[in-house]
């Protein structure tokens, strides 16, 4: 069966100029080449990209939901990161 | 739809240029028509999902230029006709595409075939007709040139697959070329109004593009290690309107509701 | 930690109950990847079986306008298809296999494609009340509690909105032109009215699991509210029209501020479930057709990048 089935692709597409890449689905292709022009064909019918990125989905690795909390949650803590966390005076401008 | 004909620039031709072109523009006309049909035969059909879409959509960009071909040749015209009029209401004596656009869809490898040869010629010569000094003829090509280049990629890589695939997927194409070489050279053998348009200047020569559309033939075909054949007796006719039979049952289909419910809207 | 003595069960409904997406790694119940495998796929064999009563138009429609919007349609339905298939496929589910539950009759699609299309004004019906009927039970589908099925359900819903447009436009046309095409789109009505009724499922009450998948959030509304709201909002554009629903039955009720209506003749519902539709055999076998006949076509392109992959 697994033979049989063309590779499953993950599809990354840019919506316009000066935007990331941003994945929106997968599809099945034979190749890479075909991969792409399938995206086009599936994802782009109403002009939603300018670019297309496609990766076979075996090749992506992912974090595991579990490790979750001890990857995220950190994060949490560290309000020092975040612009809002200090207090300006509101006679100066623009920082 | 931008090939809108203003009178004032249909004006500058003469009445005989006015009723070559009209004829000429109809032809490309229905052998989008003719081609877009076969290829919408598909819908729902295809061997896999993502090809069906690959299909629909190069049928749709067919049905596109063949409207803006369709309004431009009622404007040539003259006599009130709409798009639909032209393409619905003819007798297949005065359909004038070539013979292979007609051929039915048989296996994929037939289908990939036909479309393979309509678009390596498709997209060469509309490359040449954007410098038609017709400007209506040069928009439309314009636009339609950068639809066939990708319907000339899809075509080619899927010759490509067939051919230097499986012994079952070669098979079939080599059967499939074989079926369908013989109408090939009517793309690309003028008609008396061609040759005279040609003189003219407003259209392209065939001898021009018969080099690259014969190099990427080559090309493609030694990719995916078929042979050329040689020396097919060529069957023409269908630009003149002498078809073969497969148009009729086409237009019973493509002409059922306009001639069952005349001069309805739809 | 306070929630340390809940079972993973437990975390995983309490997740729900706070409209918190469930995405592929996640932990999961395994009913609830089962049922919803099996709900996605249905609805991607619909999207693709759905494909066939109106394909069988394409060739014949009346004018190139209505060609090219039909044509792009029908590859639409093609796309949702395919946008299903990949979202049960992050599930662990193949496409194959759900292809092959499919041809062989083992996986439902919805009864509804099991009705020919007859006449051009078909086309209208199936645009506009069929894809009306399909929008209501998808639309709330956009923010079902699996994520993957919840974006695709999202990429469906902008493009479905076009078809039920141009399904009501062909109507439109219809009832404003000749009386000829007025008496087609009646008769066309009168047969597509009840069929779409039952797209909405059997009575909540002979609905053993819609409780279930209430909870999961993979369904959120039930098959008996669905179905009201549709006749709430198809009657007037009837009337609209100048059309008349085939029940009469159908009377606006004040008191509950909905219309009622006739029964759905259930025998015929479960008569088209269970294969004796009138199409049920032609549509299955269009698609194993397909199916069998592509087999060469994906050996040859799978073929082609292995040997393309060994030159490199």
């Amino acid at each position: 069966m697994d033979q049989k089935e063309w590779p499953l692709w993950e599809v990354f597409i840019r919506s316009k100029q000066g935007l990331d890449h941003k994945h929106v689905g997968s599809l099945h292709a034979a190749d890479a080449a075909m991969a792409i022009q399938n995206a086009r064909d599936v994802y782009t019918r109403r002009m939603e990209g300018v670019s297309i990125w496609v990766v076979e989905s075996r090749h992506i690795h992912a974090s595991n939901p579990d490790d979750a909390a001890a990857f995220f949650d950190p994060a949490n803590d560290k309000v020092y990161r975040h612009p809002t966390f200090y207090e300006v005076p509101d006679s100066i401008k623009h920082m | 739809m931008q090939a809108t004909a203003d009178a004032s620039a249909l004006s500058t031709y003469s009445p005989e240029v006015r009723q070559l072109l009209f004829n000429y523009v109809l032809q490309l006309a229905d052998t989008s028509l003719l081609l877009g049909h076969r290829l919408s035969e598909w819908c729902g059909h295809g061997p896999i999902l993502e090809q069906d879409l690959a299909m629909a959509n190069i049928a749709l960009d067919l049905l596109g230029e063949t409207r803006s071909l369709y309004q431009y040749a009622a404007a040539l015209e003259g006599r009130h006709r709409s798009e639909d009029d032209l393409a619905f209401l003819r007798v297949a004596t005065d359909y004038r595409n070539p013979l292979l656009v007609e051929q039915p869809n048989g296996d994929f490898a037939h289908t990939v075939v036909r479309q393979f040869l309509f678009d390596n010629f498709h997209y060469h010569f509309l490359q040449q007709l954007q410098a038609s000094p017709d400007q209506h003829l040069a928009a439309i090509a314009e636009k339609s040139v950068k639809e066939a280049a990708y319907h000339l990629k899809w075509s080619a890589e899927w010759v490509v697959r067939l051919g230097d695939g499986t012994e079952e997927s070669r098979q079939r194409i080599e059967k499939a070329i074989s079926k369908l070489w013989r109408y090939a050279a009517e793309l690309m053998m003028p008609t008396p109004t061609e040759q005279a348009l040609q003189k003219l200047g407003l259209v392209p020569d065939y001898i021009a593009l018969q080099p690259s559309v014969d190099a990427y033939l080559a090309q493609v075909f030694a990719e995916a290690t078929l042979l050329i054949p040689q020396n097919v007796p060529p069957q023409l006719g269908g630009k003149q309107g002498r078809h073969s039979e497969h148009l009729g049952y086409i237009l019973a289909e493509l002409q059922y509701m306009q001639r069952t419910y005349p001069g309805m809207k739809w | 930690m306070e929630t340390a003595e809940l079972t993973q069960e437990e975390l995983f409904q309490q997740r729900i109950d706070a409209d918190q997406r469930i995405e592929p790694k996640d932990w999961m119940p395994e009913a609830y990847r089962k049922t919803l495998i099996r709900q996605i796929s249905q609805h991607a064999h619909s999207e693709i079986v759905g494909m066939l009563p109106e394909g069988n138009w394409i060739t014949r429609a009346p004018s190139l306008k209505r060609k090219s919007i039909l044509l792009a349609k029908v590859q639409d339905e093609a796309g949702h298809g395919l946008y299903l298939y990949s979202a049960a496929e992050t599930l662990g589910a193949s496409r194959d296999q759900m292809l092959a539950d499919l041809h062989a009759g083992k996986a439902k699609y919805s009864s509804i494609f099991n009705y020919p299309t007859l006449s051009w004004a078909d086309i209208g019906c199936v645009g506009w009340l069929v894809d009306g009927a399909a929008i209501l039970n998808q639309v709330p589908l956009c923010r079902t509690s699996y994520g993957p099925y919840a974006r695709a359900m999202v990429r469906v819903c902008k493009e479905e909105s076009f078809h039920q447009r141009q399904g009501f436009e062909i109507m439109q046309t219809l009832c404003e032109g000749a009386p000829e095409q007025k008496a087609m789109a009646q008769e066309a009505l009168n047969r597509w009215w009840w069929p779409t009724l039952m797209m909405f499922g059997p009575k909540d009450d002979e609905s053993p699991n819609t409780a279930r998948s209430m909870q999961w959030r993979i369904k959120r509304f039930t098959n008996d509210e669905l179905r009201q709201k549709f006749v709430d909002m198809m009657v007037p554009q009837a009337e609209f029209l100048g059309l008349t629903v085939p029940d009469a039955k159908a009377k606006w009720n004040e008191t509950k501020k909905g219309y009622d209506f006739g029964d759905v003749n259930w025998e015929e519902f479960w008569q088209v479930v269970n294969g004796n539709g009138l199409c049920n055999h032609d549509r299955l076998q269009a698609r194993v057709d397909a199916w069998e006949e592509g087999a060469w076509v994906r050996e040859a392109a799978l073929a082609h990048a292995k040997k393309r992959a060994a030159r490199v």
